[in-house]
């Protein structure tokens, strides 16, 4: 018996008798992170990192039962070895290392091997087998430091206010967001909102160190906007609330922009290439250092980076998920725009 | 080169006009004066000879950044876009220089006649000291082609604002003969070389699309109703005994068009005439699909001209007896060009587009229904009292086009798209049904909103039927109504026809796939259009 299968319900260990990330309803989910493509609604019961907790809450309702873990602790289910490992993707995102009868085995979610500033940094597990998404598995994507990145999101706020126009940055409200507030709340305040309001709640709450932010609502004037920086999340980039705002100038921040034809599509005013995942060299590092003699690859540009890995001598082969489908923003978002 | 880069950084941060005028004209404010020509020229497709084959390049960037072919293939199908895609793959600089434009311009063409060794050292240094914004830059200057969304009308008013000149003259000047390495930014500006210059063409007048009712316009007899062709627009320039025709892509199609060349003997020097060349059979406007097999050939056979011979439907008169009539109204151009047409020794090749009589706006509309039957893409209207503008300018002339024709058919292939819609199912293949088999009709990528995109995503992803590469067989399942131009006969396709310009209309959520046209409604309107 193997110690992972791919099922169409999502990622089965059959020895300890619970999925990874399930895309349909099962007893034991256990959760890499709180993005959408990732956690769905309807499981017996969660298990994922302590920082993740508040995260499902939020997103899936307060009674949800979630059991959570810290990182490097190791559990017994059912006779597999479970201990979670930082992935470095978002606040609370974990690679699942399984180990029974000495093979090991890392389902790693979605990860970015450089250190943000926000998410615990990420940890390469040695094992046998290892799961890795693809989704900037081409060579074209590498990422500049991030610090570079955030000096250019800085100049262009301050351009932007030198022009009297609103900084608008459209992020996921869970880690891109964050990442946002951190290394950009001491230029200006940073409205943002209410979808990352309520997630930023809850994480400080679980004791997460985040600057502090104004949540939008309804009284606070469009010109106050202005002098500081706005972030919201993807569903609203060409809702009513963006168009009602004067001379918004809006900056994705996402991997695709790396691209011209990505941003051209958004036809938004600026993009940077900021992206909670690995780059090229980022997966081909994280997949060297753990020692893996196969590797399944997941959601993103699957076949070629699958072939590449092949011909570098690196046994890999393609596995069909349901993950990155939309990492977020459907309904909740929606009704949170009402509000606002 | 960096403030050149930093240039193309702000066009492409902005998708609003007047950003982009602002960068352009703080460009032209700040720049290096030498580098400014070459700028100007880039922007309107002044292209310099290819020092290097694309080939070459595409070779030297695989190796260097140690990825197989296939990869770098890959990739490149991602971005859509060499140049991006080399700029993006290569390693990072090791060093940084901050050399201008014009001297890497100078520099590139001098490398032809240069041997493939001593290209390969001058282009991978290059690479090796420019970041990746500007390498960007630097492989389309290789390759000549820069397109990043800048309208000649828009350089146009940006330099016309800079340095407060009139923008028409600015159009002329850029529009005609000049060098930019032997030129100047200030003389280009005061348009000194196109005085000597006989071949230079006008700014073309162009048209935007009636949205409103007709109506709206106000009085009929205010407006000069024509037949809106469907051809090569074309401006024919007649000065100091020499003929030069001009296609609206401003390229010069004079050896193109043979059965014009008369008009060098019968027009006065000083005449610009500005209508349409169309391929014209027994006083009868053919098809565009006809005339567009006489275009771009490097040599006419005789048997093409027998078979598609060619005219020129006169629209306007831009310059009368060597004066720029241009802010004369409509009614006395139209006048001064009846008397042109008058004094033409051959008749029958060169005529006047005829103005349609009509006493009111509801009579029009009845008229404009037999558009197709003239092979005729609608009616212009343009009022009497109009000057010839420089290009688009609302209010004096509008086109007023009849509906497109369109077709329902079936989904049956989708692929990838590019960049970020890579990771979506973007580009489609459409059939129609012939007999008991579907059968390729057209393929498009635009028309349909980012939800329905998704939506169409998912269902390729669970009806994939068969791989190949990037390519999903699907089931036959999603009707979609498309939209196009016209058909002309094809032996590339398979349906031995060929939509123009087939676009998504709309998704027929309501029709099942038994629903949709077959091969032979195509072959009857194919017909119906010769």
């Amino acid at each position: 018996m193997a110690i992972i299968e791919f099922t169409s319900k999502g990622i089965y260990c059959p020895q300890g008798r619970f999925y990874i990330d399930p895309w349909q309803p099962v007893d034991l989910a256990v959760t890499t992170h709180g993005h959408a493509d990732h956690v769905k609604w309807g499981n017996k019961a969660y298990l994922c990192h302590d920082l993740t907790k508040p995260i499902l809450k939020q997103r899936l309702g307060l009674d949800l039962p979630v059991e959570t873990l810290p990182y490097g602790k190791q559990i017994l289910i059912n006779g597999v070895k479970v201990s979670l490992h930082p992935a470095g993707h978002v606040i609370g995102s974990a690679q699942i290392r399984l180990e029974y009868k000495g093979e090991i085995c890392v389902v790693s979610g979605d990860y970015k091997v450089e250190y943000d500033g926000i998410s615990t940094a990420f940890e390469p597990v040695r094992c046998h087998s290892f799961v890795s998404e693809s989704t900037f598995g081409l060579p074209i994507y590498k990422w500049q430091p991030q610090q570079e990145i955030f000096k250019e999101i800085s100049n262009w706020v301050s351009d932007n206010h030198d022009q009297q126009k609103t900084s608008v940055l459209i992020a996921y409200s869970l880690g891109k967001a964050q990442r946002l507030i951190k290394n950009l709340s001491a230029q200006c305040p940073i409205y943002v909102h209410s979808s990352i309001a309520n997630l930023n709640e809850g994480l400080i709450k679980a004791g997460v160190d985040l600057p502090e932010t104004i949540r939008i609502t309804p009284e606070i004037k469009k010109e106050t906007l202005q002098q500081g920086i706005v972030i919201v999340p993807p569903a609203l980039a060409d809702g009513k609330w963006m168009k009602s705002l004067q001379s918004a100038a809006t900056g994705i921040c996402s991997g695709w922009m790396q691209v011209r034809a990505g941003r051209r599509w958004r036809s938004a005013d600026a993009g940077f290439a900021l992206s909670d995942h690995a780059d090229w060299q980022g997966l081909l590092q994280a997949i060297h250092e753990t020692g893996a003699e196969k590797v399944y690859v997941t959601h993103g540009f699957v076949s070629p980076f699958t072939k590449y890995l092949n011909e570098i001598g690196i046994t890999a082969s393609e596995v069909q998920t349901r993950y990155g489908e939309e990492e977020e923003e459907t309904a909740e978002t929606v009704t949170n725009l009402k509000e606002a | 080169m960096k403030r050149f880069a930093q240039l193309i950084h702000e066009l492409e941060n902005s998708n609003k006009t007047n950003d982009k005028l602002a960068a352009l004209v703080g460009y032209f404010s700040t720049a290096n004066d030498k580098d400014k020509p070459y700028v100007i020229a880039l922007f309107t497709g002044k292209k310099p000879r290819r020092p290097v084959s694309t080939a070459l390049i595409r070779e030297w960037a695989t190796q260097l950044s140690q990825i197989p072919d296939w990869l770098f293939a890959e990739s490149y199908h991602s971005v859509g876009d060499l140049s991006e895609t080399i700029a993006l793959i290569l390693p990072p600089a090791s060093k940084q220089t901050d050399k201008p434009l014009n001297q890497w311009i100078t520099e590139l063409a001098q490398l032809n006649g240069q041997t493939d060794e001593e290209k390969k050292t001058f282009i991978l240094d290059a690479w090796d000291q420019l970041n990746t914004k500007e390498r960007f830059i630097f492989n389309k200057l290789i390759s000549g082609n820069f397109r990043i969304g800048i309208s000649s009308k828009m350089l146009v008013n940006a330099l016309a604002k800079q340095s407060d000149t009139d923008s028409s003259k600015i159009m002329h000047s850029i529009m005609g003969k000049w060098d930019p390495s032997e030129i100047t930014y200030t003389e280009l500006i005061e348009g000194v070389h196109v005085n000597t210059d006989s071949s230079w063409p006008y700014p073309f007048c162009l048209a935007y699309a009636l949205e409103a009712e007709a109506d709206n316009l106000g009085q009929p007899q205010e407006w000069q109703a024509e037949w809106k062709w469907d051809g090569i627009r074309g401006q024919i320039v007649k000065r100091n005994g020499e003929l030069f025709i001009w296609s609206r892509g401003e390229e010069l199609v004079t050896a193109q068009f043979p059965e014009l060349s008369f008009l060098m003997d019968e027009l006065p020097d000083g005449t610009v005439l500005d209508g349409e060349i169309l391929s014209v059979k027994d006083g009868k406007v053919q098809p565009f699909s006809i005339l567009q097999q006489r275009l771009n050939r490097k040599t006419i056979s005789k048997n093409q001209l027998n078979e598609i011979p060619v005219g020129f439907f006169m629209y306007d008169l831009l310059e009368y007896k060597a004066k720029d009539v241009r802010e004369q109204p409509l009614s006395e151009r139209r006048a001064l060009l009846e008397e042109i047409t008058m004094q033409l020794k051959t008749k029958d090749i060169a005529v006047l587009s005829p103005v349609i009589t009509y006493e009111s706006w509801t009579e029009l509309a009845e008229i404009r229904q037999e558009s197709r039957a003239m092979n005729s893409e609608g009616i212009m209207l343009k009022k009497l009292t109009s000057a010839y503008h420089s290009g688009r300018k609302k209010g004096d002339w509008w086109k007023w086009k009849i509906n497109p024709y369109t077709i329902d058919t079936v989904m049956i292939y989708a692929q990838k798209g590019s960049g970020r819609r890579a990771n979506h199912f973007t580009d489609y293949t459409f059939a129609i049904r012939d007999g008991e088999q579907l059968i390729t009709i057209a393929k498009a990528y635009s028309g349909l909103t980012d939800k329905e995109i998704k939506e169409v995503d998912s269902f390729v992803r669970k009806n994939a039927i068969e791989k190949f590469g990037p390519v999903r067989t699907v089931k036959p399942e999603l009707v979609f109504e498309i939209a196009f131009e016209g058909i002309a006969i094809s032996k590339r396709h398979k349906a031995g026809l060929a939509l123009r310009f087939p676009r998504i209309a709309r998704w027929r959520k309501d029709k099942i796939a038994a629903e949709i046209n077959t091969l032979e409604d195509l072959r009857q309107l194919y017909t119906s259009t010769l």
